[in-house]
């Protein structure tokens, strides 16, 4: 039980990391990026080939692979976003998941159809654990996703709130054209935002090949998990996120208890239901008073 | 007081006198002789179509029903998305959902023809309590959340140990209809069923419902400050496209005879509809027909693509939601003002410009 409990919060730390760029890019830019999963599963492939083809350890590979990915997420902004978000809300949806599409049969049609993984590359990191007590042990590689879930969104946080670029990307969030009178670019800041987005992705398609397979086709669920992270943990806020992604592997770790197929229904089942409470308790009596209590605290 | 209320009586006769000038001067229409004169083409080609099994060949008959199902999810697609402003990529929910249940109503031991129609009904009883919780997230949170609802779907089929997993099942019973017979009712079918729910579509769109979905479309904001309840049109949409789609599903099964969930709730059903709906022209009633029948021939020629296919989807879709939002329909309509299935009006302004006709 106890175990349990300890590898779904470490499993809770791969989904909020992974959930972290599309959480990021939803609060800033009130754009779901429906090519999140295609993208990540794209900088699974960067790393992989560099190591495979140049034999370059995966951890050293980042620094070039986030710039890549960076670089492609300042284009998205440029070439698809900016466009798109001026047609409307829906219109971001319907290029992003047109994106998706074009994206993994691409990959599919350059890398084939074989699953692929980064554990044979990283030594014997794949398979080295703690033990923490008497008989449970904890994979080195799950520890350090959790850790670095954590100091990715500290540091996406103290960059938000503490730096001048973080500022005028929150004022551009928050109203596009008055951040433009009190001289902010605002196109600048939202290509910024994006680069950011995806750079944090480079790191999640790290997390993703390193703990298991992969293949071209393995965006779309990890989109739902990070979708369903974003919403149990609230939207716009980067601790919900690794509170929304503990939620969700705890659920599934719940369903998986219930039944042998009952691994993703719980995590399904979790969602809707946080997503029932929180529409219906909107406006109740008991979250009222929730409020006042809490509110009385403070 | 008598001085205002007399000022009062001038002001609203001056205004009724204008009103009336004004009246006289505009004339709202429906009907234009072009769009008399398509549809009764599209009669006439439905007829013609519904004797075609008596002369085409078992191939022809086969493309053109899958022809009748597309058109069918591109139309309920835009309903959806056009017409309510709800882009969904869950919709393969229904689609599964209407092959599945088609699958367990025949297991009753029901003809598999009853259990295509009835399986459509309980599709659209089970996407209510679905609208419930869907109908109140937005955007994105909407598109996405109908995908979750789509994979949870899927998992649950797949408990049925009547489906045996991903092996899946065939609707067996279709074996008591000689084959021929067997294409020719499921053709008819479609063809019966796509032509029911275009009407029911254009029925609903011209009515004191379509007036207010069509508000909607053109502004959310505008059609509430004018009593239009946004949540009851939308609801009316995502049952009717659920039914619709489910009976699509079940049309498919019909046709395909077997049922494997994977295939059936595949996200790529939505990458369909999408591609069909944006090419033809979104939130266009004749849009979505067109935009199927592109998709149709685009398949029947490139399909042995196979990934270089769906990536031409994928772009395609891009590059119309980027430079042609309104699809090809809606520069057709731009251009040349057509309008063959008319559910908007004709304003025509007599006074100011008498060849000037507003199109709405």
């Amino acid at each position: 039980m106890t175990n349990q409990i300890i590898q779904a919060i470490l499993l809770g730390g791969y989904y909020a990391l992974i959930a972290c760029g599309l959480s990021f890019m939803f609060s800033i830019m009130k754009i779901i990026n429906l090519a999140h999963g295609s993208l990540l599963v794209l900088s699974s492939y960067l790393f992989w080939w560099l190591a495979d083809s140049y034999a370059i350890s995966p951890f050293y590979s980042l620094s070039i692979v986030i710039p890549i990915m960076m670089m492609i997420g300042w284009a998205l902004q440029e070439f698809l976003l900016q466009k798109s978000a001026r047609g409307g809300e829906l219109l971001p949806i319907l290029t992003t998941f047109g994106l998706a599409i074009v994206l993994e049969n691409l990959l599919f049609e350059y890398f084939g159809a074989d699953t692929r993984s980064l554990a044979p590359y990283i030594g014997d990191l794949s398979w080295e654990s703690w033990q923490i007590l008497t008989d449970i042990y904890v994979g080195k590689t799950s520890v350090y996703i959790l850790l670095s879930a954590i100091s990715l969104l500290a540091s996406l946080q103290l960059f938000m709130q503490k730096t001048a670029m973080g500022r005028q990307i929150r004022a551009t969030a928050h109203d596009p054209d008055t951040a433009g009178l009190i001289g902010i670019n605002a196109r600048k800041a939202s290509a910024i935002a994006a680069a950011i987005a995806l750079g944090t992705i480079a790191i999640s398609g790290l997390a993703m090949s390193i703990r298991g397979v992969f293949d071209a086709y393995s965006g779309g669920p990890q989109l739902l998990f990070a979708f369903e992270v974003t919403i149990i943990g609230g939207m716009g806020s980067l601790w919900g996120v690794l509170l929304g992604g503990i939620v969700l592997a705890m659920a599934q770790t719940i369903g998986a208890s219930i039944h042998p197929q009952g691994f993703l229904i719980g995590g399904h089942v979790i969602f809707f239901v946080i997503l029932l409470a929180r529409l219906y308790m909107a406006n109740s009596v008991i979250a009222i008073r929730i409020k006042k209590v809490f509110g009385g605290l403070r | 007081m008598n001085t205002a209320e007399k000022t009062h009586q001038d002001n609203s006769d001056n205004l009724s006198n204008r009103a009336n000038k004004y009246a006289n001067s505009v004339k709202v229409t429906r009907w234009t002789a072009a769009s008399k004169r398509a549809v009764i083409l599209a009669a006439l080609l439905i007829i013609a179509l519904a004797f075609a099994p008596l002369f085409a060949s078992v191939g022809f008959i086969d493309r053109l029903t899958a022809l009748f199902i597309y058109i069918i999810l591109a139309t309920m697609w835009n309903a959806l998305a056009g017409y309510g402003g709800l882009v969904s990529v869950g919709q393969q929910a229904f689609f599964g959902l209407g092959a599945y249940f088609t699958i367990r109503i025949a297991h009753l031991g029901l003809d598999p023809f009853v259990a295509v129609a009835l399986s459509a009904v309980v599709v659209a009883a089970v996407s209510y309590p679905i609208s419930l919780i869907m109908l109140r997230l937005r955007g994105g949170e909407f598109a996405i959340g109908m995908w979750v609802i789509a994979a949870l779907i899927h998992l649950l089929v797949n408990l049925d140990g009547l489906i045996q997993g991903e092996t899946g099942i065939s609707l067996i019973s279709l074996n008591s209809y000689p084959s021929q017979s067997r294409l020719t009712i499921i053709y008819l079918l479609a063809l019966f069923s796509m032509t029911g729910l275009l009407v029911m579509l254009f029925i609903l769109l011209r009515s004191r419902q379509g007036s207010a979905i069509q508000a909607i479309r053109d502004s959310e904001e505008a059609a509430s400050s004018l009593g239009v309840e946004p949540e009851k049109v939308k609801r009316l949409l995502f049952v009717l496209a659920a039914f619709g789609i489910g009976l699509a599903g079940a049309l498919w099964l019909a046709s395909a005879t077997s049922f494997q969930p994977k295939t059936y709730f595949s996200v790529q059903w939505s990458a369909y509809m999408i591609f069909m709906v944006l090419v033809g022209g979104i939130g266009k009633f004749e849009g979505a027909i067109l935009g199927a029948i592109l998709f149709f021939l685009v398949e029947t020629w490139f399909s042995t693509a196979g990934v270089w296919y769906l990536v031409g989807l994928g772009a395609i879709a891009i590059a119309f939601s980027l430079f042609l939002p309104k699809g090809i329909w809606g520069e057709l309509e731009r251009r040349f003002n057509w309008q063959f299935l008319p559910v908007g009006y004709h304003v025509e302004i007599k006074h100011s410009d008498p060849n000037k006709s507003n199109n709405k």
